[in-house]
């Protein structure tokens, strides 16, 4: 039996049909008749924004947060464009999501019309995907199509361009069971390649698991899979940004986040191993520091579902194309029935020198009793908050290295924060996606206040719809990171890296109907952090913290892992003019 | 420069599994594209190229299968071993794409080029570019008492070599298609 209905009528029917409970969006003429379908109806929850681009990053809050892809909905032109930052944002970090925008009339495309714009030619490259349906009859399969591209293979955002006379008309729709859809990633990986990653575990006296986003984006059994290998096995795991929580913070092989801010003893291990498991990550610039003087001496393998990530940056040995759950299912029964091997005095003795490392304790810092380090702060938050059922957001600079550095993660879809990108003003919309789709749970954004000022009109999202997110900015009234560069890169000239004409957060927060507290002494942070949880709704919470504070440990631009500095070391010098070009 | 550097225009090899991934000559290679023939798709593929700063030495499209909505793409490209890997990868995982198919590597391929010569001259150099025509198998297309177009196939050399002997016999406008190839043999 085939059904007729208006394309207004198909996109919610579809959204439905794929089981999506929440759209975040904005209306606009060219949505008009989706939003007079979303109005006739109670079973998806519609999520005004106060900005397209909030509706894209809260749609990947609810994506990372999940494990479900995330829906947008806006109109055309410059509510389409307004959705170009988001996009990349999650083709950057592999996110799941479909935009849906509208579109002129057909009959009008091309004639500069009224919020006309290329939207399809202008997301080309910021889509995993994207189409622009021109028959009502093709909308149906072409949404289901489009959560299939989203969700398979390597994830990644996706868009639908509707014109409006398609939305009017009526067509046929397409049940989702019908689709059958042409693109088919490869999932199992090459069980020879598998094999000798096995035998080279085996043989390895330096291992190391160097994990991603990938796993988490595999789903829950690849971490499971994750963690039951590097139990078996006793070797130490490292893991990207993008990868926390993956195996658990608290696990006993776990040696910390890697990379430029990552922790001394996770980037000296990645220098020194003798194996490096790469496994769902994808050798950034972040992590991989100089690549000619990377990891010299290690043998490398490389498991990813993306055939371009491979040998893309660093050349590997073991090239392993599939996804990470299906590969290390393999992986695991292949060392089971080979006898479960490894050169555990080989492994004791790396240990150990992995145990040195951490001797150094690379995140002490000086505290004071006086002003509040965003260190400390964020301790004090990981003390009082780490038992709860939490969801950590951050925006983007030294709060977010911090924030990687003093929380813990022991389970994957806790942690969102954008990588690839680098987004500042994602991590308040992703914190009212997280909201949404978790409203019994703690959800803080661990912001700076620079970042935070660039999405700060979903406070209304966030009062409009009772969602108790809690705005943690560590206030030190300057873009951090940047100034840290510039003291380090640029001869201390410290080029528009403040912020002045800063808002009063408290009463910022008061005129959006929320909380604000501000708090300046260390010893009032641990009741102005019990004042923030016990409050049951949007905080803003302005912790002024030390101006001047620098994000250590890191590598500097254009040297390799074994030359990080560590904190209070003398930075003079530390980036050479080849090194100043790479950011 | 190896021996196995391959030079621009050539058409096949066989030894090329040998190499490292990594080397840091620059080769040149010919991909056969088959995409779905939909809106947007050469876009895809040639924003591929610019966003990612590969080169395009020559690009062809057309529909090639009208039932299936199949085109072919045939790209002609010169990177380094990684880099040439890379675009193989990349353009894999364009949803719109269906098979990548490196010829220069697959084995023996043939590679043809149309081209359209306007020459215009009076007296023995019209007789002259005639001849020359004449042994490159080249056939006139157009002709006026001062002109002719002469229509070449060939591989990119041959043409290039008719384009320099033409030129000083008043060679003054040239249209090619870029190339067009396909893997020898039954399969």
């Amino acid at each position: 039996m085939t059904r007729q209905m208006t394309g207004a009528k198909m996109v919610v029917q579809a959204l439905k049909d794929q089981g999506v409970d929440t759209v975040f969006g904005y209306p606009g003429g060219a949505v008009l008749p989706i939003y007079d379908e979303i109005f006739q109806q109670n079973d998806i929850q519609h999520v005004l924004v106060r900005h397209e681009q909030g509706a894209v990053h809260a749609a990947e809050g609810y994506a990372r947060s999940t494990g479900k892809p995330g829906v947008a909905l806006v109109t055309s032109g410059p509510g389409a464009t307004n959705a170009v930052t988001g996009l990349t944002d999650a083709l950057m970090d592999s996110i799941p999501i479909i935009v849906l925008t509208g579109q002129v009339p057909t009959f009008m495309i091309g004639a500069d019309a009224f919020q006309e714009a290329d939207t399809v030619g202008i997301t080309r490259p910021c889509t995993k995907h994207n189409w622009l349906v021109k028959e009502t009859d093709k909308l149906a399969s072409t949404l289901h199509e489009a959560f299939h591209v989203a969700t398979s293979g390597r994830p990644g955002p996706v868009l639908i361009d509707i014109p409006k006379d398609v939305q009017f008309a009526t067509g046929t729709y397409t049940e989702k069971k019908q689709l059958k859809s042409r693109y088919q990633p490869k999932v199992k990986g090459d069980l020879d390649a598998i094999t000798e990653l096995v035998k080279a575990m085996e043989k390895a006296k330096r291992p190391i698991f160097y994990t991603g986003g990938g796993v988490i984006n595999s789903g829950p059994a690849a971490s499971q899979l994750l963690r039951e290998l590097v139990e078996a096995t006793g070797f130490p795991i490292t893991s990207t940004l993008m990868g926390l929580g993956a195996y658990p913070a608290s696990g006993k092989s776990w040696v910390g986040m890697l990379g430029m801010h990552g922790l001394y003893e996770a980037n000296m291990a990645m220098h020194d191993c003798d194996l490096m498991m790469c496994i769902g990550a994808r050798f950034d610039d972040r992590i991989t520091g100089r690549v000619d003087a990377f990891s010299p001496k290690s043998k490398k393998a490389h498991i990813d579902i993306d055939a371009s990530s491979i040998n893309k940056v660093i050349r590997v040995d073991i090239p392993i194309l599939g996804d990470v759950a299906h590969v290390l299912e393999d992986m695991l029964k292949i060392w089971k029935s080979r006898g479960r091997v490894t050169d555990r005095e080989a492994t004791a003795k790396w240990w150990k020198q992995i145990d040195e490392w951490k001797a150094v304790k690379c995140l002490t810092y000086r505290n004071s009793d006086k002003t509040i380090k965003p260190q400390y702060a964020l301790e004090r938050l990981e003390a009082l908050t780490k038992d709860k059922d939490r969801y950590i957001c951050t925006e983007v600079g030294q709060h977010q290295m911090w924030a990687a550095q003093f929380l813990t993660f022991e389970d994957p879809n806790r942690w969102m924060t954008s990588g690839g990108l680098g987004t500042m003003g994602y991590g308040f919309p992703a914190s009212i996606g997280v909201q949404m789709a978790h409203p019994e749970a703690l959800v803080i954004n661990v912001a700076g206040e620079a970042s935070w000022l660039m999405n700060m009109q979903e406070m209304g999202t966030a009062i409009q719809y009772r969602l108790p997110v809690k705005q943690f900015i560590l206030n030190n009234e300057r873009l951090g990171m940047v100034r840290q560069w510039q003291q380090l890169l640029h001869g201390e000239r410290y080029s528009h890296s403040w912020s002045e004409a800063l808002p009063d957060f408290v009463k910022l927060a008061e005129a959006f109907g929320g909380k604000g507290i501000r708090v300046s002494d260390p010893n009032d942070l641990d009741d102005a952090i019990m004042e923030m949880l016990a409050y049951d709704g949007p905080v803003i919470f302005d912790c002024l913290v030390e101006k001047h504070e620098n994000c250590f440990p890191m590598i500097p631009s254009g040297k390799p892992h074994n030359e990080m500095l560590l904190g209070d070391a003398s930075t003079e010098g530390a980036i050479q003019a080849g090194g100043a070009v790479m950011v | 420069m190896s021996a196995l550097k391959i030079k621009k225009g050539a058409t096949s090899h066989s030894a090329y599994d040998l190499r490292s991934t990594f080397g840091d000559e620059i080769e040149r290679h010919t991909l056969a594209v088959l995409v779905e023939n939909e809106p947007g798709v050469l876009a895809r593929v040639i924003g591929l190229f610019s966003g990612r700063g590969y080169n395009i030495e020559s690009l062809t499209v057309a529909e090639v299968d009208h039932e299936g909505h199949r085109s072919r793409i045939t790209i002609v490209t010169s990177g380094t071993p990684q880099v040439i890997t890379q675009i193989k990868a990349q353009l894999g995982r364009i949803v719109s794409v269906n098979e990548v198919h490196d010829l220069t590597v697959e084995g023996p391929s043939v590679e043809r080029e149309l081209g359209l010569l306007k020459v215009a001259g009076k007296g023995d150099a019209r007789v002259e570019a005639l001849r020359l025509a004449d042994i490159f198998r080249a056939s006139v297309v157009d002709s006026t008492l001062e002109s002719f177009v002469f229509e070449i196939t060939g591989t990119p050399e041959k043409i290039d070599a008719f384009a320099d002997l033409m030129r000083p016999l008043g060679l003054i406008e040239i249209a090619r298609t870029g190339v067009a190839a396909l893997a020898r043999g039954a399969n």
